[in-house]
C-alpha cells in the first residue's frame, strides 16, 4: 500500500485558504496577516529543508550527522523559549537554564525510548531517533515556556509578597513555594489534558501519519503510547529542573530576591 | 547589641550607629530620604557594603533567611499570602498577643485577609513578626494606619517586647513627637546621611 503522491500543486490549493484568511483577517484589521504569511512561508521553507535534510541523513546514517542535527534542534528550541518569555533573565542564562533542562530531560527520555524499548539497530537509526526527539523537544519546549513564564511573571508581579516571606526568616526558595507549584501545575496541565482525551477528541500526529503511510492502526497506536509517555515523563522532568533553576536564580547566595537579574 | 558599621547601599552612606539592647532608636526623615531602604539593609534584603553585627555575630557569617529570622523587619505595608490569617501563624500564637494589640482573642486568626483593615493587618503583621521571636526589630512606620487608641497599644507592646526580650529595636517614622516618646536616640536621615535630631 503506497502512499498517495501530494504535487505542489495540490499543496498550493491548500495555502489559498490562508491567503484567504489572511484577507479575511486583514479586512477585519486584527492586524495579524502579516504574521500569518510570513509564519506560513516559513513553515513551507522550514519543512522542505528538513525533507531535504532528511532524506540525505537518511542515506548516510552517520551517528555525527545525527548528533549534529539534534544539537540544532535542541538550539532552536532554547531559543524559542527564551524568546517567548515575559520577563527574561540577562545574559545566558534564560538561553542556558531552558536549554540546560531540555537537554537533560528530552535527550536523556529519548535515548532512554530509543535504546531500551525501540531499539532499532543501531539505537540511533534516524528513521526512529529524529521523529522521537523531535515530538519530545516540541512538547518540552511549550512546557518549559509555559512553566518559566508562569514563575516569573507571578514573582514580578508578587515582589512584595516575596520579600515580606522573607522578613519572617523563610529563604528564597520557601518564599517561592507556593508559585512553583502553580508554574509546575501550570505546564503539566496541556500535557495532562492531551493525554486524557487522545485518541478520542484528537488524533494524534504522529499515530495519523502513520496511519497515512500504510501501516497497520496497532502498531500506529502502540508507538503513539510510547511517544506518549516518554513526552510526559520529558515534559515533567524538563519543568522541574527549569522551574527549579529559574527560582534558584530569582535569588542570590544571600536569599536577597533579585529581580534586576530579568528584564522585559 | 546591634552595630552597624560603614554601611552603604546604592549612593548612601556610609552610616554607621549601634543600638543597645532594650534600647530603642527613633529614625526620621522625609519621605524617599532612605529610612526603608537603611532597614532593608540591615535586613540584608538589597545589597550593600560595610558590616552589621548582631551580638558581634557579622551578618555575613549566617545565612541571609537565619539573619532575617534574628533581625525581622516590619515593612510599612503588610503583605498576606493566604486566604486566612491563621496559616500565616505555623506556629501558633499566644492569645495574650492578640489581646494587647486591641482585637478580642484568638479568633481573629479565623478571619479572612481580605476582609481586614489596613490598621487590623498593620497590628495583625506586627503580632506574626513577634511570635517568631526575633533578636532585633526594625519597624517601617509601624503606626502609619493606626488611630490613636492603636497607636499606643502598638507603642506599649513593642516596649514590652523590647524590655522582657532585651532586644534592640530600630522605629522608623515621621512624626518627630512619637519618636522622642517611644525612643532613647533619634537620628535623622539627611542628605543620605545620618545625624543627630
Amino acid at each position: 500500500m503506497d502512499i498517495i503522491e501530494l504535487e505542489s500543486w495540490e499543496l498550493a490549493l491548500a495555502g489559498t485558504l490562508v491567503v484567504a484568511l489572511a484577507a479575511c483577517t486583514l479586512s477585519a484589521r486584527l492586524g495579524v496577516a502579516r504574521s500569518l504569511l510570513i509564519a506560513a512561508v516559513r513553515m513551507v521553507v522550514q519543512l522542505s529543508l528538513v525533507g531535504l535534510v532528511l532524506r540525505e541523513l537518511f542515506k548516510a546514517n552517520n551517528p555525527w550527522g545525527i548528533g549534529l542535527i539534534a544539537l540544532v534542534m535542541l538550539a532552536v528550541a532554547g531559543r524559542e523559549v527564551s524568546a517567548r518569555q515575559k520577563y527574561r533573565l540577562r545574559g545566558m542564562w534564560g538561553y542556558g537554564i531552558g536549554t540546560g533542562a531540555m537537554f537533560v530531560s528530552s535527550f536523556a527520555v529519548s535515548v532512554f525510548g530509543l535504546a531500551a524499548i525501540v531499539r532499532a539497530e543501531p539505537w540511533w537509526d534516524p528513521r526512529y531517533a529524529i521523529p522521537v526527539l523531535g515530538m519530545l523537544l516540541g512538547n518540552t519546549m511549550t512546557a518549559v515556556t509555559l512553566s518559566i513564564d508562569r514563575l516569573t511573571s507571578s514573582v514580578w508581579n508578587s515582589r512584595e509578597t516575596v520579600e515580606a516571606r522573607l522578613m519572617l526568616g523563610e529563604t528564597g526558595i520557601e518564599a517561592v513555594s507556593d508559585f512553583t507549584r502553580e508554574a509546575l501545575r501550570a505546564g503539566l496541565i496541556p500535557v495532562i489534558n492531551s493525554m486524557a482525551v487522545a485518541g478520542v477528541v484528537s488524533l494524534p500526529g504522529m499515530m495519523t501519519g502513520q496511519i497515512l503511510a500504510g501501516n497497520p492502526p496497532g502498531d500506529a497506536v502502540r508507538y503513539q503510547i510510547l511517544i506518549w509517555l516518554l513526552i510526559a515523563a520529558g515534559c515533567g522532568f524538563g519543568m522541574m529542573l527549569a522551574v527549579r533553576m529559574t527560582a534558584r536564580r530569582l535569588f542570590d547566595e544571600r536569599d536577597r530576591l533579585r529581580l534586576d537579574r530579568f528584564c522585559r | 547589641m546591634l552595630q552597624v558599621e560603614k554601611l552603604c547601599f546604592l549612593d548612601w552612606g556610609p552610616l554607621s550607629f549601634s543600638v543597645d539592647s532594650g534600647e530603642c532608636l527613633g529614625l526620621s526623615g522625609e519621605s524617599g530620604s532612605g529610612k526603608s531602604l537603611l532597614l532593608r539593609a540591615i535586613a540584608d534584603l538589597d545589597e550593600h557594603g560595610g558590616e552589621v553585627l548582631l551580638d558581634g555575630k557579622n551578618c555575613v557569617d549566617q545565612p541571609g533567611a537565619a539573619w532575617r529570622g534574628r533581625v525581622a523587619m516590619l515593612a510599612a505595608e503588610s503583605r498576606w499570602w493566604f486566604d486566612s490569617v491563621r496559616p500565616h501563624f505555623p506556629g501558633g500564637a499566644d492569645e495574650s498577643v492578640f489581646s494587647a494589640l486591641g482585637f478580642a482573642g484568638s479568633e481573629v486568626m479565623d478571619w479572612e485577609v481580605r476582609r481586614l483593615s489596613a490598621g487590623e493587618k498593620q497590628r495583625l503583621a506586627l503580632a506574626r513578626l513577634l511570635v517568631r521571636e526575633p533578636r532585633v526589630l526594625l519597624l517601617d512606620e509601624p503606626t502609619a494606619n493606626l488611630d490613636s487608641r492603636s497607636t499606643g497599644l502598638v507603642e506599649e507592646v513593642v516596649a514590652i517586647y523590647r524590655d522582657k526580650q532585651k532586644v534592640p529595636v530600630v522605629w522608623v517614622g515621621h512624626n518627630e513627637e512619637q519618636l522622642r516618646r517611644v525612643a532613647n536616640d533619634v537620628l535623622r536621615m539627611q542628605g543620605k546621611q545620618l545625624e543627630e535630631a
